[in-house]
């Protein structure tokens, strides 16, 4: 029998051995890159609401406190979305026929609850508690990114284990404590940052971060100034990384 | 190296033509397999299918549809996996200890028994993977890098088992396909059909059979085998860990590395045994397969059982020894607790009926050999369970003790097994040549010089 | 849809002038069915409350929504539905707890019931209710499930068809106008045993209303017995309460005191109290049982003789004449004279400080003798109240006088108020045959159960937690019940129903708040109504001791002692049945018997032998000429020749789980004969019963299977006092750990949480494994499951036999995650699931399990459940699951995971409430306090056994604990160094009486 296979067959069996090698590689890295995407952590994806809510708008133009609406996050493991009464409080007396209103309105007199997309979501089997972060002084933003530009709410960060853990296992370089109001309390220097973004007031490189909503590189001295608060909130930071402080 | 050695390993009257032709038919006359080899595979075929229905009512359902429970974590999942394991292991030894120690009978049987192991394992590696609560979750033994920032804990046996099983599955399926690429080559020029051509050219890789391709192959078969080596032993010690490294009573014991070796070998050569017998008779390979083959594998299954046997004296012996209540009670509860007639068979199995390979005329005797490697494969099966079930049911607290029953749909997983096991065995058989023919070419070579001149020889003196 | 109901409506529209019909209509049970035929969902907003209903499902339907929205990403949507208006006192995510009143079982257990976003989550012991003391029982724990229970009646039912509230009142009220006419002479009333101030004075009222008209009070469970006792000792009807604080001495006549009775809570604790060996206080009562069958009592004696039932009244005569009162009677040959000489010595020695309580289910005579000797003695340890039943009477007799009645066809309207007695009134009644003969019969209750099934109308009946009422302690302190939650389904109250019927509708609200009015504890003071409900109990209601002066006339009663006895008691989880349907309890393995989801005929081994009997054959129980079949159980400490029956079992109408479980035992039971007698037989009728426990009897110490093994450890107080540690002797080597400590948590200087359990204390009753299911979400798996071994307790009561089986000692000891500082677990898990906190827990991340369940085999305790099917959400063979169930799911606890198909669980000393009570503290700058961190078992334990806390903390209770000279770590030859550990049981026996 002759020749059994075309000469082309070489190319081919040369290809295949570079093939065995970079198409597995290639499925590996593209897959890993696809869940890192927003397609998979929506994070900057915003979703339709009932009403096109803007943080911008009520957080930094008009400036009203975090704790107008989210009541219970210094309190609670939870910070709270506010009931139509609240959003009434106020749109009772403005904008009392803007149309994109309408819903609010429509709620508050069948005394049906408006019903929002979840922006934020943690797995069921996570146990955060928003109060002991804020009394640890952390800003809304390391988490939930530059709420106070955002039009319509969106993901800040992916919140991944590994994103979590960052601070759980080094909280010294993410702690700190408001150098120009020493005697402010952690909550209060935690919700007050919108008020120095609004009062235009130079902002430390980290605040400047926190504002942009990027991740910060805290410097040797800051992490120096970390380990000092650390030990000063007595925070046992291998508890912090224990399994149990998140899942149970 | 004798004559008469030689002659035993090789016997009727041969030349190169002839052996090739034996071996290559097999695979290249289709019509060679007969009502036999349709029977045995319509077998498997149907185990095949209750694995599947097994399996999937399994993922549907959850574990709890086997036997298992508190106290009894691990039932027969576990031990058909360390069980199949083990039958791996003949296949191994042989082509890689064997070849080492240049023991030239291995290689009619080698690639058949390299077959096995691979299949073997195949069936092996499903359980652990299916034992698990949460199967789409079980890649997490595996350490990738990932959002968690979590690796598996490798202190753990299960994990090491993860590595050594992949690893063997690896290397014997690359042993396996190394030493098949000359035959392949062979085949591919023998095919009539463009068709089987191509198909067995694209898997000879090429193959030339020049010399440079021969030294090439003598040294990377040779490293190869250096490699499987340390598995033979490493990888049955390592999944003897999982049960040493725990504090169980019954498990939690040095021994068991030697002796769970030595058991693999012994469980593996039964099977060899079991496939060969009947398929050399089949095939009319009795030529290739001698009566010499038989009795060196029966001589290899004697001593292993015997070192089995020893750890089972040497286990009940330190349970007394040792002085702890808890080790003497799980004895005295395997020898006389709810499951001794298991124990008791067990011995019989592994202890009593192999002492009838002492005797040559009996390993002469086929169908007595045969039977006898169907003892030694239930006896091995036996050993698993009095190590998983027994150790468990009845540990430190009596308030928990329990019973295990196996349920329909253990005995369904396990039987699939076998099924799946004899469905690929016989596709190997029919679909690739079952003999290692270029070394066997080889060994008619060095055991009678030029064959050609001999067979001029005969044609010219009293011919047939 | 169903024409005929159509049709049957538009006849009701041309039948009827237009202005009635359009109510009328509405209220018709056609209409109803049309309804249910033609919007069979929308229905119900017709029907029920749908506030709560509409709740529900935003509180649960979040997933359910999810679905909707999924779209094309394959991560579904989640909503968040906020409130319009938020109730000004609810914060998010804390949960609230209010005192209220358990009434389930009858007289009142304070307790404090916590609620998640206004559903009721856990119910734990009130510290402040005497009847409690910050204890409760199983039963008390899982009353929760009851509340929750999807096969409650949910409807309002007119034969069977689904009705209206104003159509049922209307009807009723209609009859009883009519049967005003002749003041009611047909009338009759059949409730529970009235424990309510409130209650009572609106049957007062009724009864004013219907002067002819008859109220009878029944259930199977009474202190009939008691009460004609107490009459024969006084002449008068009081009622004994125990103060086992008082008592060095005490002898039980056949009496479950620790378990079984009002006020059992209270008194376990008062009895452990005395029995807390410390190395500073050495000093413990003793107790002596004379049991008719073996109970958590008996099993905690420090004498214990297994005796006939009626032997037991030969032993009360006997002891009251020893102690100098006049009485008839010799001592059974069953007691050996030198324990009962000794005994009586022992007692007689202590005089004022000796205590003798009869048992509820003994015969009048052992009662008044009880109090005859008591008096003799002189002893502190009792004092005699008023009864606590609002309206003490003759049950037995009074419902035997109903059926009288309705025989003679002299009833014409009978009101059944959360009664049941179809199912258990005594068979030789016949009660659902002349039951037949009422015209108008309307039942009030939880459940559509059997007697619901022979009447005319049903109202659902709200549960304790759902509605407002009062209830007497056993001691006659009154607890205001207050409602948690609106009625999850269209229930009435007791109070709500009987206002209604005599036409003055009220809500149960000003109903009681009307009824306290009138009385001088509260009166108009909106303060005293607001202590009273913060405190969860009227100050100054407990009722005092009356003087009372015992002369009986003791003769023996119980006739012919000869041959077989039958003996018939309340089931210890279920009751008398109206739990059946309580999965809860079901599924806990009953005290001893360690029995689950059944009941059997309970014989001595040596009965056995006698009658070549084995456990789960079936047999032939003939009594008094009636006949049931039933399964053997043999249980180590029955008497002899006794067959112990428990009630409550056979349901037939009881849901979806409690039907068919078990056997029924009120078909023998006779009205002349509730609670034991002679003259039953027994014969094996082939076949058996799989009767299913967590434990079996291998278990015997001494005996083989224990040889060498040091499980419990238990000793005398002589030895005690003379060498402290003598059940703890110091290693003369140590073992070699299998694996290596992890050394960082071990130097780690923060908080590490211990417990330690006292097994001198522990009772065995099983409170704290209901607790423990409450509180973290375990599921229940059903009969077949716990047969497979595959129950899900977190936390078991390991129980022991010692001795010989016909009168063994028995130990009990809880067994739970021993959270080792060097856990087995750990290493061998391939994924590290289960790891070590610093703070000394041994973390199961349910996350991250992938289910090899190596860490269970690997562990000695065996304390590790597995799911091997989805077992919360119900599984193959067990219907209702669990939390797949939209009113079950609203009883999960919140800030625990409920877990999937496949993960291994285990107890986590509660962490929940360990890192609840840390980020308070964190917050607040402190540490957290010793006593702020309570585990679920550690609360409901009525004994006060366990101790939690930070061992780091020299000055915490669980670390003066663990300092005891007979603190010990179980199976420490494996050194795992567990953190929980026992206090070694302690007994102090009569040394006068070789045993």
């Amino acid at each position: 029998m002759g020749q059994i296979f075309s000469p082309t067959t070489n190319t081919l069996a040369k290809l295949s051995i570079y093939g065995a090698v970079v198409v597995p590689l290639g499925i590996l890295f593209g897959g890993s890159a696809i869940s890192r995407s927003p397609y998979n952590t929506n994070v900057g994806v915003t979703l339709n609401q009932p009403i096109p809510f803007s943080h911008k708008h009520h957080a930094n133009e008009l400036g009203i406190d975090c704790r107008y609406c989210h009541t219970s996050v210094e309190k609670t493991a939870f910070a709270g979305v506010p009931p139509t009464h609240t959003c009434m409080s106020c749109h009772s007396q403005i904008w009392t026929n803007s149309p994109i209103l309408e819903p609010l309105r429509q709620s508050w007199r069948s005394n049906e609850p408006l019903i929002w997309n979840r922006v934020n979501k943690l797995p069921e089997f996570v146990y955060f508690n928003h109060s002991i972060h804020i009394a640890r002084g952390i800003s809304c933003n390391q988490c939930h990114g530059a709420i106070q530009k955002m039009q319509v709410t969106s993901k800040g960060f992916a919140f991944s284990m590994k994103w979590c853990l960052d601070c759980h296992r080094e909280p010294e370089k993410y702690l700190y404590s408001d150098e120009a109001h020493p005697n402010m309390t952690p909550q209060d220097q935690a919700l007050s940052l919108y008020k120095k973004i609004q009062s235009g007031v130079e902002l430390t490189p980290r605040e400047e971060a926190l504002k942009e909503g990027l991740p910060y590189q805290a410097t040797a001295a800051e992490i120096e100034k970390g380990k000092e608060l650390v030990a000063k909130l007595k925070v046992k930071k291998e508890q912090l990384a224990d399994c149990w402080t998140c899942h149970r | 190296m004798s004559e008469a050695s030689g002659e035993k390993l090789i016997t009727g009257v041969h030349d190169f033509a002839s052996i090739g032709g034996k071996i290559d038919d097999i695979v290249l006359d289709q019509k060679r397999h007969g009502l036999n080899w349709q029977l045995a595979f319509a077998a498997g075929f149907l185990g095949v299918n209750i694995l599947l229905i097994a399996v999937c009512w399994l993922l549907f359902m959850g574990v709890g549809i086997w036997g298992i429970n508190i106290p009894v974590g691990w039932g027969f999942a576990i031990i058909n996996f360390v069980w199949w394991i083990g039958i791996g292991h003949a296949g191994t030894l042989i082509s890689a200890i064997l070849l080492l120690t240049r023991q030239r009978w291995r290689n009619s049987i080698n690639r058949f028994a390299e077959a096995m192991t691979i299949f073997a394992v195949m069936c092996a590696g499903m359980f652990p993977l299916l034992h698990t609560g949460r199967p789409w979750v079980a890649y997490w033994m595996l350490p990738y890098p990932n959002w968690m920032t979590l690796w598996p804990q490798f202190k753990s046996p299960l994990v090491w088992d993860v590595f050594a099983v992949t690893t063997y599955f690896t290397v014997s399926v690359i042993f396996w396909y190394v030493g098949l690429i000359p035959d392949l080559a062979t085949l591919r020029d023998k095919a009539k059909s463009l068709l089987v051509a191509r198909i067995f050219g694209v898997f000879s890789l090429g193959w030339r059979g020049s010399a440079k391709h021969w030294v090439r192959y003598e040294s990377a078969y040779l490293i190869l085998a250096g490699l499987s080596t340390p598995l033979v032993l490493s990888v049955h010690s390592i999944v003897s860990l999982d049960f040493a490294i725990s504090q169980l009573p019954g498990w939690h014991t040095t021994l068991f590395p030697p002796y769970f070796v030595a058991g693999a070998v012994y469980a593996g050569f039964a099977m060899v045994l079991l496939l060969v017998i009947p398929i050399r008779a089949w095939y009319g390979l009795k030529d290739l397969i001698t009566m010499r083959h038989i009795d060196w594998m029966c001589k290899i299954m004697l001593a292993t059982g015997l070192i089995v046997s020893y750890g089972y004296m040497t286990e009940a012996f330190y349970a007394w020894y040792s002085g702890n209540p808890y080790e003497w009670f799980m004895m005295k509860n395997r020898m006389m607790g709810p499951y001794w007639p298991f124990y008791w068979s067990l011995i019989l199995c592994n202890g009593l009926v192999p002492q009838l390979l002492w005797f040559p005329k009996w390993r002469a005797n086929l169908p007595m050999v045969f039977g006898i490697c169907i003892v030694i494969s239930i006896g091995m099966w036996l050993e698993r369970f009095i190590i998983v079930v027994t150790s468990l049911v009845r540990d430190s607290l009596p308030s928990s003790w329990g019973m295990y029953y196996p349920t329909f749909w253990d005995y369904a997983t396990f039987a699939g097994t076998l099924g799946f096991f004899t469905f690929m065995m016989f596709l190997f058989v029919r679909f690739v040549p079952m003999i290692n023919a270029f070394e066997m070419k080889d060994l008619l070579y060095k055991f009678q010089g030029n064959p050609r001149k001999r067979a001029d020889a005969i044609s010219a003196g009293e011919g047939h | 849809m169903n024409r005929e109901s159509k049709e049957r409506i538009e006849e009701q529209l041309n039948g009827k002038p237009l202005w009635r019909s359009l109510d009328e209509l509405a209220d018709k049970p056609e209409f109803h069915q049309y309804l249910q035929d033609e919007f069979p969902l929308q229905a119900k907003a017709w029907l029920g409350k749908m506030d709560r209903r509409s709740f529900i499902r935003y509180a649960t339907g979040t997933l359910a929504l999810a679905g909707l929205a999924g779209g094309c990403r394959w991560r579904p949507q989640e909503k968040i539905v906020p409130y319009v208006k938020q109730p000004e006192d609810e914060v998010l995510g804390v949960p609230v707890s209010f005192a209220t009143a358990c009434t389930s079982r009858g007289p009142a257990i304070g307790i404090l019931a916590t609620s998640h976003e206004n559903r009721p989550t856990k119910i734990e012991g009130n510290p402040g209710h005497p009847a409690s003391l910050g204890g409760t029982d199983a039963i008390t724990q899982a009353s929760l499930y009851d509340l929750y229970d999807p096969d409650r009646s949910q409807y309002i039912r007119n034969l069977g068809e689904i009705s209206s509230w104003d159509s049922c009142i209307f009807a009723i009220r209609e009859m009883l106008l009519k049967q005003r006419e002749n003041g009611g002479a047909n009338v009759r009333i059949l409730s529970g045993t009235i424990y309510s101030p409130t209650l009572h004075q609106q049957k007062q009222a009724l009864l004013k209303m219907l002067p002819q008209a008859k109220w009878i009070q029944y259930e199977p469970v009474t202190r009939d017995m008691a009460r004609q006792g107490a009459v024969i000792a006084f002449g008068q009807d009081v009622q004994p309460v125990y103060h086992f604080d008082k008592a060095d001495r005490i002898v039980s006549l056949d009496s479950d005191f620790l378990m079984s009775m009002p006020g059992s809570v209270r008194y376990a604790k008062d009895f452990a109290d005395r029995r807390r060996v410390r190395e500073d206080m050495t000093e413990m009562n003793r107790l002596y049982s004379v049991a008719s069958w073996p109970t958590v009592t008996s099993a905690n004696a420090d004498h214990h003789l297994a005796v006939k039932p009626s032997d037991v009244e030969g032993f009360a005569l006997a002891l009251a004449s020893a102690v100098g009162v006049s009485a008839q009677g010799s001592l059974p040959a069953s007691v050996p004279r030198g324990w009962f000489d000794a005994m009586v010595a022992d007692l007689k020695a202590n005089g004022s400080r000796s205590l003798v309580v009869p048992g509820l289910h003994q015969s009048p005579v052992v009662h008044a003798a009880a109090h005859a000797i008591n008096q003799a003695l002189g002893s502190q340890a009792v004092t005699y109240i008023e009864p606590i039943e609002a309206a003490p009477t003759d049950q037995m007799k009074d419902l035997a006088g109903l059926v009288e009645d309705m025989k003679g066809k002299r009833v014409e309207m009978l009101l059944i108020l959360g009664a049941n007695p179809v199912y258990n009134a005594p068979a030789d009644l016949n009660f659902k045959e002349y039951l037949s003969n009422v015209l108008f019969k309307v039942h009030l209750g939880n459940y559509v159960d059997e007697t619901a099934g022979e009447c005319i109308w049903h109202i659902p009946e709200t549960h304790y937690l759902e509605n407002w009422s009062d209830a007497k302690a056993f001691d006659g302190t009154v607890s205001i019940v207050q409602p948690l939650v609106e009625p999850l389904y269209a229930g009435k109250s007791v109070h709500e129903f009987i206002a209604a019927m005599m036409g003055e509708p009220k809500l149960g609200y000003d109903i009681i708040r009307g009824y306290w009015q009138s009385q001088e504890q509260i009166g108009a003071s909106e303060e005293k109504w607001t202590i009273a409900l913060n405190e969860g109990l009227v100050a100054g209601t407990a009722s005092p001791a009356k003087q009372v002066t015992a002369n009986p006339r003791l003769q023996p009663e119980a006739s012919g002692a000869k041959g077989m006895q039958i003996l018939f008691l309340p089931d210890a989880t279920i009751w008398d049945g109206r739990f059946s349907n309580n999965a809860w309890l079901q599924e806990l393995p009953k005290p001893l018997t360690t029995l689950t989801w059944d009941n059997a005929a309970m014989i001595a081994p040596a009965t056995a032998k006698d009658l070549k009997l084995d456990q789960n054959d079936l047999v032939n129980i003939t009594f008094q000429g009636r006949t049931i079949k039933m399964p053997i159980w043999i249980q180590p400490g029955m008497p002899a020749d006794t067959v112990c029956l428990h009630l409550g079992f056979g349901r037939t109408a009881a849901g979806a789980l409690g039907n068919e479980v078990g056997f029924d035992t009120y078909a023998l039971r006779t009205s002349q004969a509730p609670s034991y007698s002679p003259g039953v037989t027994i014969a094996k009728a082939g076949g058996i019963h799989q009767l299913v426990a967590t434990q079996n009897h291998h278990a015997v110490s001494g005996s083989e299977t224990m040889d060498g093994r040091d499980v419990v450890r238990s000793g005398l107080i002589d030895e005690y006092k003379k060498n402290p540690k003598f059940l703890n002797p110091p290693k003369d080597e140590e073992p070699d750990a299998l694996f290596e400590k992890p050394k960082d948590y071990q130097e780690y200087d923060g908080y590490k949480w211990g417990m330690v359990i006292d097994t001198s204390a522990c009772i065995g009753c099983g409170a704290c494994v209901t607790a423990c299911q409450s509180e973290n979400n375990i599921p229940i798996v059903g009969k077949s499951q716990v047969q497979n071994g595959r129950e899900m307790h977190w936390i078991r009561i390991d129980r022991y036999f010692a001795g010989g089986e016909d009168q063994p000692d028995t130990l009990f000891q809880p067994m739970t995650c021993m959270q080792c500082e060097n856990a087995p677990c750990e290493p061998v898990c391939p994924v590290g699931a289960t790891v070590h906190s610093h703070e000394g827990l041994n973390q199961m991340v349910y996350n991250r399990c992938i289910g090899t369940r190596y860490c269970s085999n690997n562990c000695p305790y065996k304390v590790r459940r597995f799911n091997f099917y989805k077992f919360s959400a119900g599984q193959p063979d067990l219907d209702p699951g669990n939390y797949d169930y939209p009113s079950l799911q609203l009883m999960a606890n919140p800030d625990v995971t409920v877990r999937g198909r496949g993960v291994m669980e285990k107890c986590t000393y509660c962490v929940q409430r360990i890192s609840a009570a840390r980020i308070e503290a964190k917050k607040a700058g402190r540490d957290v306090k010793d006593g702020e961190i309570v585990t679920a078992c550690q609360q409901a334990c009525p004994a006060k056994a366990i101790a939690f806390g930070n061992i780091a903390d020299a000055k915490s209770e669980v670390a003066k604990q663990k300092r005891q000279p007979h603190n010990y770590t179980l199976l420490d030859n494996l050194l795992t160094v567990p953190r929980t550990s026992y206090l070694a049981k302690l007994t102090n026996p009569n040394p006068e009486i070789k045993s």
